[in-house]
């Protein structure tokens, strides 16, 4: 079990409208590490995702327009899927499709 | 595995520029971004002291972070101007109302004046009541000309010389496009352009016309600035939705693309001859008529070295249908 805390700026409407959520990424016996593509995969397949996946989700990998931070960091620079998750980091996925 | 900035080498890079491809750290990604934009103002001319600006401001990131980096570069350079937000309120509830709420923090904080003007006030009708006649099909048309008609008013009434908006390097790119994709010729030569013509009422101008949406979303994230972001709740299928998420997948494959296509845009221009879009300094059309009248139609036909020694023969004159002389072979 390794917890992160997770923030969605203007994702608030597909997340139930909370601001922040605190997840717990249960791993599988064998498995000792996790990376953004399985923690993406499991706000989908885990339905911590309220509505409308597509929005979210494309591919394996956030929607192109949705930018993501690791730590305060562009994930472009962490890594992106590929980066190996760690116990309180802080994952901020800021939506840039809205319009009107 | 934390990078170093590439700006100066020491400070843990946050961002990657998708310009460059760099990465850089917080203080000089802020300082890269606010000197970019002050160049765009700069080099533009976009204005000169004295000058009453509106800010078009509707609460979100765009216009939040240009009201924000108005004050600091006019503050910083001493461009001399008098700032002011300048806010629609199209009367849809649930939306605007908490918007300009958003607006209004935005006044206090930067401690510019604000003036809202209303389509309730200026037309008698609410974008609420709009729809509940005309349905939500089309009814962005009716809420896009209204505001930008709005705006010139409300500019107007604050005795502006200038309207600034924020729109950025992506909202250009998705409006070339779009007119591309529909054939929209006149709408292509305007829409890549800074700045308004002398003909409109105010000029309007877009100091953020190079500057990447994840920047300025970074920039208002970093700086912690307060804005809002959540959809007009009578657009989610408007046309613009499909060219953006187009230009979404082509920024994750190249972020440069982006530039590109607004660097597309801008390679239109009006045929010297007849007014209308072309892509060399005569249109296609008016080379052919050119042939045609000359009595030399294969000529317009041929490449670019013909019609380079076609130009070299053309008369100043504008073109006019050539009287056939008398007793000339029909051939």
């Amino acid at each position: 079990m390794i917890v992160f805390y997770l923030i969605s700026g203007g994702l608030e409407l597909l997340f139930d409208n909370q601001k922040s959520l605190r997840i717990g990424l249960p791993l599988g016996t064998e498995q000792t590490s996790a990376t953004m593509k399985e923690l993406i995969s499991f706000i989908v397949d885990a339905g911590i995702l309220k509505e409308r996946p597509e929005l979210f989700k494309q591919n394996d990998t956030v929607r192109p327009g949705i930018l993501v931070l690791i730590n305060e960091a562009d994930w472009e620079l962490e890594g992106e899927l590929d980066y190996v998750l760690k116990p309180n980091d802080e994952i901020v996925f800021i939506s840039t499709l809205h319009g009107g | 595995m934390a990078k170093s900035c590439a700006a100066c080498t020491t400070a843990r890079a946050v961002l990657r520029r998708p310009k460059t491809g760099e990465p850089y750290c917080r203080e000089c990604f802020f300082a890269a971004f606010e000197n970019e934009v002050h160049q765009t103002i700069v080099e533009n001319r976009l204005f000169k002291r004295g000058d009453r600006v509106a800010i078009g401001a509707s609460g979100g990131k765009d216009s939040t972070v240009l009201a924000s980096i108005m004050k600091t570069l006019n503050d910083r350079h001493d461009y001399g101007l008098d700032l002011f937000l300048l806010s629609v309120d199209e009367g849809i509830s649930g939306y605007r109302d908490d918007s300009l709420e958003t607006v209004k923090a935005n006044r206090d904080e930067y401690g510019i004046p604000l003036k809202i003007v209303s389509y309730a006030e200026l037309y008698g009708w609410s974008m609420d009541q709009i729809v509940e006649t005309v349905g939500r099909k089309n009814n962005c048309t009716f809420c896009g000309v209204f505001r930008r008609q709005a705006l010139d008013r409300g500019a107007a009434l604050l005795k502006a010389d200038h309207i600034v908006t924020g729109h950025n390097a992506d909202d250009i790119a998705e409006t070339v496009l779009m007119n591309l994709l529909r054939g929209d010729t006149p709408r292509l030569q305007r829409c890549a352009a800074i700045a308004t013509t002398a003909d409109e009422s105010v000029p309007r101008s877009k100091p953020f016309k190079y500057t990447y949406e994840k920047e300025i979303v970074m920039y208002a994230y970093f700086k912690k600035l307060l804005y809002f972001s959540t959809e007009c709740i009578y657009s989610p299928n408007a046309y613009r939705g499909y060219a953006r998420t187009f230009l979404k997948d082509l920024e994750a494959v190249r972020p440069r693309a982006i530039l590109d296509i607004i660097h597309s845009g801008e390679a239109y221009e009006a045929c010297t001859r007849c007014g209308y879009m072309a892509s060399h300094t005569v249109c296609k059309a008016c080379v052919l008529l050119e042939g045609l009248n000359k009595g030399q139609p294969k000529l317009s036909v041929g490449g670019a070295s013909q019609r380079r020694q076609l130009a070299a023969l053309e008369a100043p004159a504008s073109p006019a249908r050539a009287t056939p002389a008398a007793g000339a072979s029909a051939s």
